[in-house]
């Protein structure tokens, strides 16, 4: 069956051809071959939208209020301005669905969800959106409810969209990746899951994300785009198999592994001794993961695995990019209260900010407001000289409590 | 439909990922000991148990119709093991513990169209956002440039013949939602918003649009004796704020939002600390349906980094060690008062040394 109408598209034509998938055959597809005139005819009516604007460079949908019985969000509506000229397309909402860490699936899942989005929606979905969800794209009011009732019965729920804490992600951690200090997977259903009330109703400042990557490689680009960047790292001694050191010396030469591992560690913490075997200072290897990265055979992470958590990076909406910051430099995750302590972490920073960040500011641009050192006040955290790249350059601040801090500073060192 | 009828939600939140993770992953949860790149597009990961398991990676088109979803899932069923994940860049990976089914399986995607690739020092599936197909606010669209520019790169995603990985990102308005890249293509307005008095009071709430501009260049006023607000537009600067909550402060011009290119955003602590991108091109045209002018640039940078960069030195890397004088000689792009930062700690940006090349 096809669409009933189909609109000409010569400026999307042009994206069938070359060697890449294309997204205009697979939307056409759907216009031309789809046996449920729903899926035909919006699928026409949206590559009708999608070449006007083309044509003119402009974009043509506008939000609005569109969500499920119950939540408050999760749902980006979409109304067209041009729906006189693209009448099936009018409605077009897209529903943000919460994926697994690490976004694992079975073909049979994919296919279950598949089926659910053909009988409510466009067809179109995407894995994954920026922010982390699935994006179902494509219905009508109407089949929001119907797609919404019907995964959530068998254990899929919606999304973050709005001032609220959005869905997470985590790197492919553990499961399948060697360089992996943390369970990528526990940590993010932890804390999200601890959230799902302020997931749902958006009442925040604004938004809140919280991405995980097992370590400083970052894979998830949490430190640059997350509220809340938790870190795989370790504490102990990079594990070391000198055969293998040896091996690589072999098959690449003693230059390059000194071009390109030795010299090329950030704090200088490396050697290449002259039997070939490797020297590490790891009282000053700072975890960059750049010599285990090069030799993943010969070298590992070490066993004390723990976290790094860094607060408050975002992107540049209002005052510019901002990288997060060190507020827990190594935390371990293995019992219970453990996780518990990171999710009290969670919860206090987020009430701190809920209460004093301003109207769409972000946590990380509360703390640029108010200083550091007041945000650590509010969240009860000790500073650290981990928080920081260099101390104060400036002379302009009051400092009589010095002797305070200072004591301070002893009794917790005694404490540890 | 009665309120009473309606179904109440059930709030599982994030599920369980390991009822869907490949048995061989779960029997190795943090237990994996190395791995090894057989050949672009594979891993081999290897366990302490000695178990092993091989990962196949696979561009998409991202926009997933259908049957494009139930295509790749029927080859994961017929070629793979039935498990599967999605990149960050929407890849999909398929896992498989026989070495056999690695040719089969990356023959029946590739004479479906899909490419294999994206591992290691190639150019990685570009990253991309919702665009003109999905968002509101959009000045362009996100996988129609992604498209455009895979075409091009496709090669570079099925090889590894780059310095170090090289991840792309485009967005298509100035939030930048899609991130940072070591090379991303980001839509630039370069003209104050064009407002639609007539509309304003009607949609927009005028004290939250005000508190939205990053240089408080939006006041309230009163345009043909109804509520609206004005622009002072030697103040402004063109970045769009205003837009998302003001639909009526039109900031899209199919003229004058033109495309910029930024280099040297890492996410990675390998090396160096993490890096936001550095503006290196702009006034690029926004030009539907291949933007040849962004794709030329792109290319541009990546062969000037190719043969100019050593081994592991991510393009901002490279950049910092020869030095932006070097960097506009190489690529021939201009270099402009532009590119002088003046936002905030712009001066950290500056070079307050005598460390100059010649
Ligand atoms: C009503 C307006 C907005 C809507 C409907 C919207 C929707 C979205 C959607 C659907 C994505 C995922 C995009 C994709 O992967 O294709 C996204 C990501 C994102 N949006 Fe928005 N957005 C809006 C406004 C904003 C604003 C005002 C900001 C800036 C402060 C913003 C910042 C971001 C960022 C940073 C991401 C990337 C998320 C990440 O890195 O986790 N968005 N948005
Ligand atoms: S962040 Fe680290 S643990 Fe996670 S996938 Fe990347 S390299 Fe592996
Ligand atoms: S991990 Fe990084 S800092 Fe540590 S020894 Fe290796 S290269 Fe040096
Ligand atoms: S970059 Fe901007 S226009 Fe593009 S999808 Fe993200 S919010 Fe929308
Ligand atoms: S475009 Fe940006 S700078 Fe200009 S008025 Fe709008 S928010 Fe302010």
């Amino acid at each position: 069956m096809a669409a009933k109408k189909i609109y000409p598209t010569p400026m999307l034509d042009v994206l069938e051809e070359g060697p890449w998938p294309s997204f205009i055959t697979g939307i056409k597809a759907l216009r031309d071959n789809h046996e449920n005139q729903f899926i035909a005819d919006v699928t026409s009516s949206l590559l009708g939208q999608l070449e006007h604007s083309y044509e003119t460079r402009k974009g043509y949908w506008k939000g609005g209020t569109v969500s499920v019985f119950g939540y408050g969000g999760g749902v980006i509506p979409r109304f067209s301005e041009v729906a006189d000229a693209f009448p099936e397309s009018k409605e077009f909402h897209t529903i943000r669905v919460q994926p697994t860490p690490g976004n694992y699936y079975t073909t049979d899942m994919l296919n279950k969800l598949g089926d659910s989005w053909e009988k409510n929606g466009s067809g179109l979905q995407t894995f994954h959106g920026q922010t982390g969800n699935i994006m179902f794209i494509g219905t009508t009011t109407d089949g929001t409810q119907k797609f919404f009732d019907d995964i959530n019965d068998y254990g899929w729920d919606m999304g973050g969209a709005g001032p609220c804490v959005r869905t997470a992600m985590s790197c492919v951690g553990a499961a399948r990746c060697e360089m992996s200090n943390c369970n990528e997977h526990g940590i993010q259903r932890w804390l999200v899951n601890n959230f799902t009330d302020d997931v749902h109703r958006p009442a925040l400042p604004y938004k809140f994300k919280f991405k995980i990557s097992g370590c400083p490689n970052d894979c998830q680009n949490a430190i640059e785009r997350a509220d809340f960047a938790v870190i795989g790292t370790w504490r102990d001694d990079i594990r070391v198999d000198e055969a293998e050191i040896k091996n690589y010396v072999e098959a690449k030469g003693r230059q390059y592994i000194i071009d390109n591992v030795i010299t090329r560690c950030p704090t200088q913490a490396l050697a290449l001794n002259d039997d070939d075997t490797i020297a590490i200072d790891n009282r000053n290897c700072v975890r960059c993961m750049h010599c285990i990265n090069v030799m993943p055979k010969a070298l590992r992470p070490g066993t004390d695995k723990g976290v790094t958590v860094l607060i408050g990076g975002k992107r540049t909406l209002k005052i510019g990019d901002l990288m997060g910051t060190v507020v827990v430099p190594f935390k371990k995750l293995e019992t219970r209260d453990d996780y518990e302590e990171l999710v009290e972490l969670a919860e206090e920073i987020i009430d701190f900010w809920a209460e004093n960040g301003l109207e769409h500011e972000r946590c990380g641009e509360m703390i640029e407001r108010i200083g550091l050192v007041n945000f650590l006040e509010g969240i009860d955290v000790e500073v650290d000289p981990n928080m920081v790249s260099s101390t104060r350059q400036s002379s302009y601040v009051r400092m009589d409590g010095w002797d305070d801090e200072a004591i301070k500073w002893f009794e917790r060192k005694a404490e540890a | 439909m009665a309120m009473a009828d309606m179904r109440p939600p059930i709030e599982s939140g994030c599920p369980d990922g390991f009822q869907y993770m490949h048995p061989t992953m779960r029997r190795n949860f943090g237990l994996w000991k190395y791995h090894t790149d057989p050949k672009p597009g594979v891993l081999r990961h290897v366990a302490e148990s000695g178990e092993e398991i091989f990962t196949v990676k696979c561009g998409t088109q991202r926009i997933l119709d259908i049957f494009s979803l139930r295509e790749l899932t029927s080859i994961g069923d017929e070629f793979a093991d039935g498990f599967v994940r999605f990149t960050i860049r929407s890849n999909i990976e398929y896992y498989v513990t026989d070495e056999s089914k690695i040719d089969p399986l990356i023959e029946a995607l590739e004479s479906k169209g899909y490419v294999v690739g994206g591992t290691k020092n190639s150019v990685a599936a570009m990253s991309h956002t919702q665009g003109w197909l999905h968002c509101d606010i959009p000045g362009t669209d996100a996988s129609g440039v992604v498209k455009s520019m895979m075409d091009e790169l496709i090669g570079e995603f099925k090889s590894w013949n780059m310095p170090n990985r090289v991840h792309i990102t485009t967005s298509c308005c100035q939030i930048n939602c899609g991130g940072q890249g070591d090379i991303a293509i980001n839509i630039q307005h370069t003209k104050p918003p064009k407002i639609d008095h007539a509309q304003v009071s009607n949609v927009c709430e005028r004290p939250s649009v005000v508190a939205r501009c990053p240089v408080a260049a939006i006041r309230p006023a009163m345009v043909d004796g109804k509520p609206s607000l004005e622009v002072d537009e030697k103040k402004c600067i063109c970045c769009g704020a205003c837009f998302p909550p003001c639909p009526p402060m039109m900031i899209n011009d199919a003229e004058h939002s033109k495309l910029a290119v930024w280099v040297g955003g890492n996410h990675s602590n390998a090396r160096g600390k993490p890096t936001f991108q550095k503006l290196v091109a702009s006034a690029i045209p926004n030009n539907p349906p291949r933007w040849p002018e962004a794709g030329a640039i792109v290319k541009l940078i990546l062969k000037c980094y190719k043969e100019d960069a050593r081994d592991w030195e991510r393009v901002g890397e490279w950049v910092e060690r020869i030095g932006w004088p070097r960097f506009f000689e190489l690529t021939g792009l201009p270099f402009t008062k532009y590119h002088i930062d003046n936002w905030r700690g712009a001066r950290a940006s500056l070079n307050a040394s005598t460390h100059i090349r010649f």
